[in-house]
């Protein structure tokens, strides 16, 4: 426990002058007489006093009676939303992990529209310290019922009072958080006697210090007198939280672990990464095989691939798709792959749409394709009536028993599913097709394609099979007599 | 000698620092001061330095405790 | 090479990294997921803060708290979570934030689907929370724009301290296209002056939208509107796809500009003398060279198509101002229009 000095004088991390306050009474707060926010303000600015962490400190000011802490104290400042404070501090805390951020949080604002963001900030560790202020009441709005009001408690929206069966209970946030395993400390106080106002000053330092130690979330609750919404001179609304409120809220350490953790341990430090590694990181550092595609030897309904690829999901088709936009791509070409999506989607189905072009790609949707792929029944059902005339379209004869009925189109049956299995493994069936593609259109180099697998493919065990697979698709095709 | 000194103008008059002092040394002034308010003074002697009144003192400026005077 | 086949969703992420983007806050939401996979996998791996949030509303509210401590700061969703960050995004424009959204639009209203949609157009451009606020609003049409508008965004963002959109859809998100990235952004502007970082120089900083006195609260109105205004003369940003000499003009962005481009083509080919404004900003909208246009002889009618039941439509008839024929074709619910569809209302713009 720290000494007390020799002077007890207004703390020096409370601004000299209240200058952002809009009145002519610049030294004196705007809070009613009595109120217990005035006692905490100062106990918590004695504290950055004493700590020397003015600089370092970020208040956070919510909605409520104490929206305007940012009127008193010299520290950065942030005002914000009702209830959102613990996420503010959050987003403050993570990015300056050496800042000292302080949420101050009224009973509305934190147990009641902010429940969920203080629970998962509490839930998080977040190494931040908040001062929780109960007043069973809303004081700024004009005295209407809390989350902590108690039970038979008149309030102007619980005029009749509290009632358990109606409006619940009191929300006992100190014991509802001390349930829970990243919490540090979490403390009930009151402002009341000598005996509670020295054990006050103590809990308010030791949640800060917490923070400055690294050690993680603390939260002091703290039962506060609101002598106007309660109607009450300033010494009966004192007695009334040792009357009333002690007995639903008792006082005491709900949680305290700071013992058992080591200094740092929950501070968030972060690594500095030189801004030159970031293509490496991103992976755009690789160097990939890239040719100057040539149209001149491909069939003319072939130098503007629109590939659609159809199937169920598991058949790669999406990597089938992925592979050629990939390959196109190296070959200087534009090209765009989009997967089945939205209201084409149907249970169990995938496809996908694949363009390549020597020319800048408008609609990456495949309406009317140049080649279609059809890896199952379905997909040959639904498809067929769409293939441009003259184009391609080869089917999984290993997943298909019907046979497409369309004579103005190039058809290329394909055991895939068949072959895939002799090679090896039912996955590289989508890479037969590919040999299959590669083979018939002659757009796309196969070393080209090759080395995309190297890109696209996340297993790389498969590559030396996918390459094996891409050959079969190949000889196949090229021996194909239809 | 300890003793305390009140900022009377900053003195909202709530109270609390009378109701806290252990040896009674605070008492309300018949004065009005410019928030309107009956504000706290110190009867001049008998403060022991607990420093109470300074900490139930909800305003920042209106009382010092000077504990070793 | 710096140039990949890469997800639009993706490829925001790798250039909000290389925009020198410092966190990223989000919650999970078809079709946006990817943008927080690759942030939640690329972040750590530069040393940058990634945290899933308990909610979209947390989500921007922990942006507003790292943005305002000076950082570069991010966000992105979809519909149902974007309205849940109005909140936010208000306070954001109030506290005049430098926050980058992603808003991957998808088929609403209510929990819709997640085909691509463009409806959000007024919750975005108009507003969608309280206040008298404007959003600077980005609209990518292709991957390479949704790594290169995200950088901008970042860029623009802190030019005018306010929270900027990147108005994108579903089908931008999830296509494949390839992304020529650029290096990384070396400087970044000092926000000492504003941002209360937490120490001993920005002490002095308070980030706040509380003016109590209805004076200063319309004098900071006033001061916002000024920076909107200053966005109008210097930040309009659109595409002119064969707009000189064009006569009909089809206004789309997002993925219906793609789908218009061909109709244009297509159009051309029938004799139709078409040509397609972009607007690669929704706001500022491009509403002075709308309105050149409209007051040009040789343009006959203008086109508006969306994804929305006529949202852009509303900001291009207000540019036209009555002097055009304004047509109008929308889809919705997650449909794209279709480069047929589009060029029939084409035709049927001509006649």
């Amino acid at each position: 426990m720290a000494q007390l000095k020799d002077v007890l004088k207004k703390p020096s991390s409370f601004y000299d002058e209240f200058l952002r306050k809009p009145d002519n009474y610049q030294q004196d707060t705007h809070y009613c007489p009595g109120c217990g926010h005035g006692i905490l303000h100062k106990l918590i600015a004695e504290a950055i006093e004493d700590f020397g962490i003015k600089d370092r400190t970020i208040m956070i000011s919510p909605v409520g009676c104490s929206v305007f802490v940012y009127y008193y104290f010299d520290t950065g400042n942030f005002q914000v939303a009702h209830g959102r404070a613990p996420a503010v501090a959050t987003g403050i805390k993570r990015t300056h992990p050496d800042a000292i951020v302080i949420s101050y949080q009224g009973d509305g604002d934190l147990a009641a529209i902010g429940g969920n963001n203080i629970l998962q900030a509490a839930n998080r560790g977040e190494n931040i310290t908040v001062f929780f202020v109960n007043n069973a009441i809303y004081g700024m709005t004009g005295g209407q019922m809390a989350p902590t009001t108690l039970l038979g408690q008149k309030t102007m929206t619980s005029p009749y009072g509290r009632k358990a069966t109606w409006e619940g209970y009191p929300m006992k946030v100190s014991e509802l958080l001390s349930t829970l395993e990243a919490p540090a400390y979490v403390e009930r106080i009151a402002l009341t006697n000598g005996k509670n106002l020295m054990k006050a000053r103590k809990a308010v330092r030791k949640a800060i210090q917490a923070q400055i130690d690294g050690k993680g979330f603390s939260l002091v609750e703290t039962l506060s007198m609101c002598p106007s919404a309660w109607r009450m001179t300033p010494v009966d609304a004192k007695k009334w939280v040792e009357e009333a409120m002690m007995k639903t809220f008792p006082l005491g350490v709900y949680k305290d672990v700071l013992d058992e953790r080591e200094v740092g341990s929950w501070h968030r430090a972060l690594e500095t990464v030189p801004i030159e590694k970031y293509h490496e990181i991103l992976g755009l550092a690789h160097e990939g095989m890239e040719v100057e595609g040539d149209v001149e030897s491909v069939p003319k309904i072939f130098r503007n691939p629109k590939v659609l690829i159809a199937g169920f999901g598991g058949q790669g088709i999406l990597l089938l798709g992925q592979t050629l936009a990939e390959t196109g791509m190296r070959h200087g070409w534009n090209s765009t792959w989009i997967p089945s999506y939205g209201p084409e989607m149907r249970g169990g189905t995938a496809n996908c749409h694949v363009k390549i072009s020597s020319d800048p790609i408008g609609s990456p949707v495949v309406s009317e394709p140049n080649i279609l792929i059809a890896m199952n029944k379905p997909s040959l059902e639904r498809f067929e009536k769409d293939l441009a005339p003259g184009g391609l379209l080869i089917y999984n004869t290993s997943m298909i028993d019907i046979k497409p009925t369309r004579t103005d189109i190039e058809i290329l049956p394909l055991p895939a599913t068949e072959m895939a299995d002799e090679i090896g493994s039912l996955r590289v069936a989508n890479m037969v097709i590919i040999g299959a593609v590669l083979e018939k259109t002659k757009i796309l180099q196969k070393d080209v394609v090759l080395d995309s697998l190297n890109a696209v493919v996340k297993h790389k065990k498969f590559i030396p099979m996918n390459s094996d697979a891409i050959n079969k698709g190949m000889e196949y095709a090229r021996n194909y007599k239809g | 000698m300890a003793r305390i000194e009140v900022h009377k103008d900053h003195c909202k008059g709530c109270g609390l620092c009378i109701d806290i002092c252990p040896v009674n040394v605070i008492e309300t002034s018949k004065e009005i001061n410019n928030l309107g308010y009956h504000p706290a003074q110190y009867k001049g002697e008998g403060c022991t330095g607990c420093t109470l009144c300074f900490y139930t003192c909800p305003e920042p400026d209106a009382i010092v405790v000077y504990r070793k005077d | 090479m710096a140039k990949e086949l890469i997800k639009g969703n993706e490829a925001v992420i790798k250039g909000a990294l290389l925009a020198g983007c410092d966190a990223y806050f989000g919650y999970p939401i078809t079709p946006a997921s990817e943008i927080a996979h690759a942030a939640a996998k690329y972040f750590p791996l530069a040393g940058k803060v990634f945290l899933q949030a308990e909610s979209e509303i947390a989500a921007i509210q922990m942006c507003y708290g790292a943005a305002g401590g000076g950082v570069r700061v991010m966000t992105a969703s979809s519909g149902p979570g974007i309205s849940l960050k109005m909140e936010g995004i208000s306070y954001s424009a109030g506290s005049e934030l430098p926050i980058v959204i992603v808003d991957v639009m998808r088929g609403g209203p209510g929990l819709g689907n997640i085909a691509p949609s463009q409806a959000d157009y007024n919750q975005i451009v108009k507003g969608g929370g309280h206040g008298n606020y404007k959003l600077l609003v980005l609209a990518p049409n292709s991957a390479q724009e949704m790594c290169d508008l995200t950088m901008l965004a970042f860029e623009l963002a802190d030019k005018y301290r306010n929270p900027t959109v990147v108005l994108t859809d579903g089908f931008n998100g999830q296509m494949m296209e390839p992304v020529e990235f650029p290096e990384p952004v070396k400087k970044k502007p000092d926000k000492t002056d504003w941002a209360a970082m937490g120490d001993a120089k920005t002490r002095k900083n308070l980030i706040n939208s509380i003016y109590l006195d209805p004076e200063e609260m319309e004098e900071h109105n006033v001061h916002l509107q000024e920076k909107y205004k200053k966005m109008e003369q210097n930040e309009v940003r659109y595409e002119d796809y064969k707009l000189d000499g064009a006569e009909i003009i089809g206004i789309a962005y997002g993925t219906t500009s793609r789908v218009m481009y061909t109709a244009v083509d297509e159009a051309r080919k029938k004799g139709i003398n078409a040509g397609m404004l972009r607007p690669i900003t929704l706001f500022p909208f491009p509403k002075v060279k709308i309105r050149e246009l409209a007051e040009s002889s040789k343009v006959k009618a203008f086109l508006v198509s969306e994804m929305s039941n006529g949202q852009m439509v509303d900001d291009v008839r207000l540019a036209v101002e009555g002097k055009k024929p304004v047509n109008f074709f929308g889809r919705m619910g997650g449909v794209v229009p279709t480069v047929s569809e589009l060029l029939e209302q084409f035709e049927k713009a001509a006649k």
